[in-house]
């Protein structure tokens, strides 16, 4: 919350003041005597210091509202508009960006898939060319299989020009599929800007806690906040792709460390 | 040669199909977790399980478990495919009798190298 820097350095000046005067007046109160009045001033600090913890819970609640409503992207045209309206948390946009990116990996997998096979027979054909071609020139072809050879070099010249066209239109198409990029990098980037936010409006919760621990007078046992030892069962889950493995000791950073583990395993 | 690859992405599924293709195993059939797959290997006649380790449902690690622990199966060659990069996850693949471990992102000639030193070793 950048509008509330009071929060690094404690409590509001009011509620320190309200303190100050009303823990004053309580000790005049009990030194003369008057336990009932006292009693009562002891309630109105407790009330000071909620209704400093609800105006900060309260400001804390706005920031993140605001966070999430502010939370759009541009949409490049109308379809891509009707398609984004429709998607109101980061989860569905985070689901949107699997959406895509499985789109285009598999339109790109059916272009490579088709032009494979293409390929190959380009491949097959002029080997099987070449084979008659190097055995003409070692004069060992008969005239009437020459006139077959030129009809076939003739086929293939043509084969090849077809198909090369649409080797080139299906990388072409490769090249387009990679678009989904931009627009699942620009989703991504607005979710990050999201969880940095609310790191920060997590990181002034704690802060506010801290004043309210003030307040209270409460001691936290950190050590009971230790993570716990992870289960097997947790273990057995799984923990995805991990980010700055080579910063990482306990994390292989490629196949060659994954190869070295396992033969220092004996296998 | 049947191979079950187990991945439930179907896109990876798709990339390892290709390359296996590619090395010359053309009969493979896809399952999207392990509960889907060990039924299919108890009945299928599979001579090659490639998994992947963090799927919903059952992961690959206890469908490894649950076929090193089933009579019929528990020499059926394994092969785990994984992004699961930490050291005693690969220790626990292991010891839980995984026949080879290749990390994601990999490459054609990684998977090839891996799965031909697979069978060479079972020859």
């Amino acid at each position: 919350m950048s509008n509330n820097n009071d929060d690094e350095k404690g409590l509001d000046p009011e509620v320190i003041e309200k303190l100050r005067t009303q823990a004053a007046e309580l000790v005049e109160q009990v030194n003369a005597g008057d336990y009932a009045r006292a009693m009562g001033l002891i309630n109105e600090l407790n009330e000071v210091r909620d209704q400093s913890l609800y105006r900060e819970v309260g400001r804390l609640t706005r920031s993140l509202h605001e966070a999430i409503r502010n939370f759009q992207i541009d949409p490049r045209n109308a379809e891509q508009q009707e398609a984004l309206s429709k998607m109101t948390d980061a989860s569905d946009r985070l689901e949107y960006v699997v959406q895509m990116t499985s789109k285009a990996a598999n339109r790109t997998m059916d272009l490579v898939e088709d032009t494979m096979p293409k390929a190959m027979a380009l491949k097959e054909q002029a080997a099987s060319l070449r084979d008659d071609w190097q055995r003409l020139r070692r004069r060992e072809m008969e005239p009437a299989e020459f006139r077959e050879l030129y009809g076939r070099i003739d086929n293939f010249f043509v084969s090849l020009t077809d198909e090369a066209d649409s080797i080139y239109g299906s990388l072409s198409e490769i090249l387009l599929a990679q678009d989904f990029q931009d627009l699942t990098g620009q989703v991504i980037q607005k979710v990050t800007g999201l969880v940095k936010e609310v790191e920060d409006h997590l990181l002034s919760l704690v802060v506010m806690a801290s004043h309210v621990d003030q307040i209270t007078g409460t001691v936290h046992d950190l050590s009971e906040a230790e993570p716990a030892e992870p289960d097997e069962k947790a273990a057995d889950q799984g923990h995805g792709p991990q980010i700055n493995a080579a910063d990482r000791s306990d994390v292989v950073s490629g196949q060659d460390d994954v190869d070295d583990l396992l033969s220092s395993l004996g296998f | 040669m049947k191979i079950l690859i187990v991945d439930d992405f179907s896109t990876m599924r798709r990339i390892i199909k290709n390359l296996l293709r590619d090395l010359g195993f053309t009969n493979t059939d896809e399952a999207d977790d392990g509960n889907t797959a060990l039924p299919m290997l108890k009945s299928g006649k599979y001579d090659f399980l490639v998994t992947d380790w963090n799927m919903p449902g059952m992961t690959g690690i206890e469908l490894l478990k649950e076929v090193r622990a089933d009579d019929n199966l528990k020499t059926l060659p394994v092969l785990m495919v994984t992004a699961e990069a930490k050291r005693d996850q690969i220790v626990a693949a292991a010891q839980a009798g995984v026949n080879g471990y290749v990390v994601k992102p990999f490459t054609a000639a990684v998977l090839k190298e891996k799965i031909e030193k697979i069978f060479e070793r079972i020859q």
